[in-house]
């Protein structure tokens, strides 16, 4: 049953992630989740500016930017990617992607600005739903979090609409 | 020695522990404390298989994802709907027989579908969720640069607003770590035996429809 985009199917994928997940939380008693880790090395380099300013804010009183498990996720997921695009000969090398390019040209600035822009909005967004698609949609929706079930339906139903504006106009 | 039903030795283990169905406070700090070496060199262990595996899935392109949202390719659905039958089934397995705590994330209506539709806007304009942006710059989608620093730029005027945050839309809605099964007052087993079923039934369903 090849039916996915990638190298391996996507039920194999899908029970491995699911595994994996049963492994985060018996060896580190955690859920697989990334977003957080964008705001504690965010708040380290706020530390750069003016550390006194970051450790006033209400959200890095809650949660310390520094290293810990879910940041070293990040990096190890990182060098995981990495190695399985390199071995399996899918390293692309490319700063446009192709359906992009196909639709907005090769225009790099556009491309960049507007991945800086979604991706601040994305980060924005995550923290005030308190999740992204591995804390809430994978992690919090297994355990029937009632926020990770709503949650997951809106960031569908924003995507869906974003992507046909920009490509069905 | 010859009597039969003598009870168990005061200092025998426990045989079976049954754990009481209370829900789980989040985030206990104890002996795993999420920077010690231990959790450091495992959180590292566990990201490349979840990088690798996300890179093997083909969901780090942004194709895939795009094609998602533009509902021509159903591979981010089948890998998610997949994922989380797989681990709801082994992390309710495993919290039935003691061995792991459950991390409801707490219910907040109006900040859960605010933050839930921005964060959707933001993935259609990216391309890439803050996970499979990390995937997609390890298999050389160099775009995920400017995504990352969005990212990590976002996170921080969240912070700068969080206190404004707290005290107005936060408190709208707000029902604590509530799980689906407290929703309809059900018994965490018998929400399980209707709900697995009917997940899985949509996965063949969508397979059927999008093969």
């Amino acid at each position: 049953m090849e039916s996915g985009s990638g190298a391996w199917s996507p039920y194999l994928v899908g029970t491995l992630i699911g595994l994996l997940s049963m492994a985060t939380f018996y060896f580190s008693n955690k859920p697989l989740s990334v977003s957080t880790a964008y705001a504690r090395l965010a708040g380290l380099v706020g530390n750069l500016f003016s550390r006194s300013h970051r450790e006033s804010l209400k959200y890095y009183q809650e949660t310390k930017p520094k290293i810990e498990w879910g940041v070293m996720l990040v990096f190890g997921m990182l060098l995981g990617a990495c190695i399985a695009a390199v071995t399996g000969g899918e390293f692309t090398a490319a700063w446009v992607p192709h359906l992009w390019e196909h639709r907005f040209g090769p225009d790099l600035a556009l491309r960049l600005g507007t991945a800086f822009v979604g991706g601040a909005i994305t980060a924005y967004g995550a923290r005030l739903a308190g999740g992204c698609t591995s804390g809430h949609g994978i992690s919090g929706a297994l355990q029937l979090s009632v926020s990770s079930w709503i949650a997951l339906a809106c960031f569908f139903a924003g995507a869906v609409a974003t992507a046909h504006l920009l490509y069905r106009p | 020695m010859s009597t039969p039903l003598t009870p168990p030795p005061e200092n025998a283990p426990p045989v079976l522990v049954i754990p009481a169905p209370a829900h789980e406070q989040s985030e206990t700090a104890d002996a795993g404390k999420p920077d010690s070496t231990r959790q450091l060199v495992l959180g590292l262990l566990f990201g490349v298989v979840f990088g690798f595996l996300l890179q093997k899935g083909g969901v780090a392109r942004y194709e895939v994802l795009m094609g998602q949202f533009l509902l021509t390719d159903f591979t981010v659905i089948k890998v998610m709907l997949t994922a989380i039958i797989v681990g709801m089934i082994g992390i309710f397995s495993l919290r039935a027989l003691g061995l792991v705590e459950l991390h409801v994330k707490p219910t907040r209506y109006a900040a859960n579908i605010a933050g839930g539709l921005l964060f959707g806007v933001g993935l259609g304009l990216l391309g890439y969720c803050p996970g499979t942006g990390v995937a997609a710059l390890g298999q050389g989608s160099y775009d995920a640069i400017a995504g990352i620093l969005g990212l990590l730029a976002g996170s921080y005027l969240y912070a700068e607003t969080s206190g404004f945050l707290g005290a107005t839309i936060q408190k709208i809605g707000n029902r604590g770590r509530i799980m689906l099964p407290d929703l309809l007052g059900m018994r965490f087993a018998v929400f399980l035996a209707v709900f697995v079923p009917a997940l899985v039934l949509g996965l063949f369903l969508i397979a059927q429809l999008a093969p």
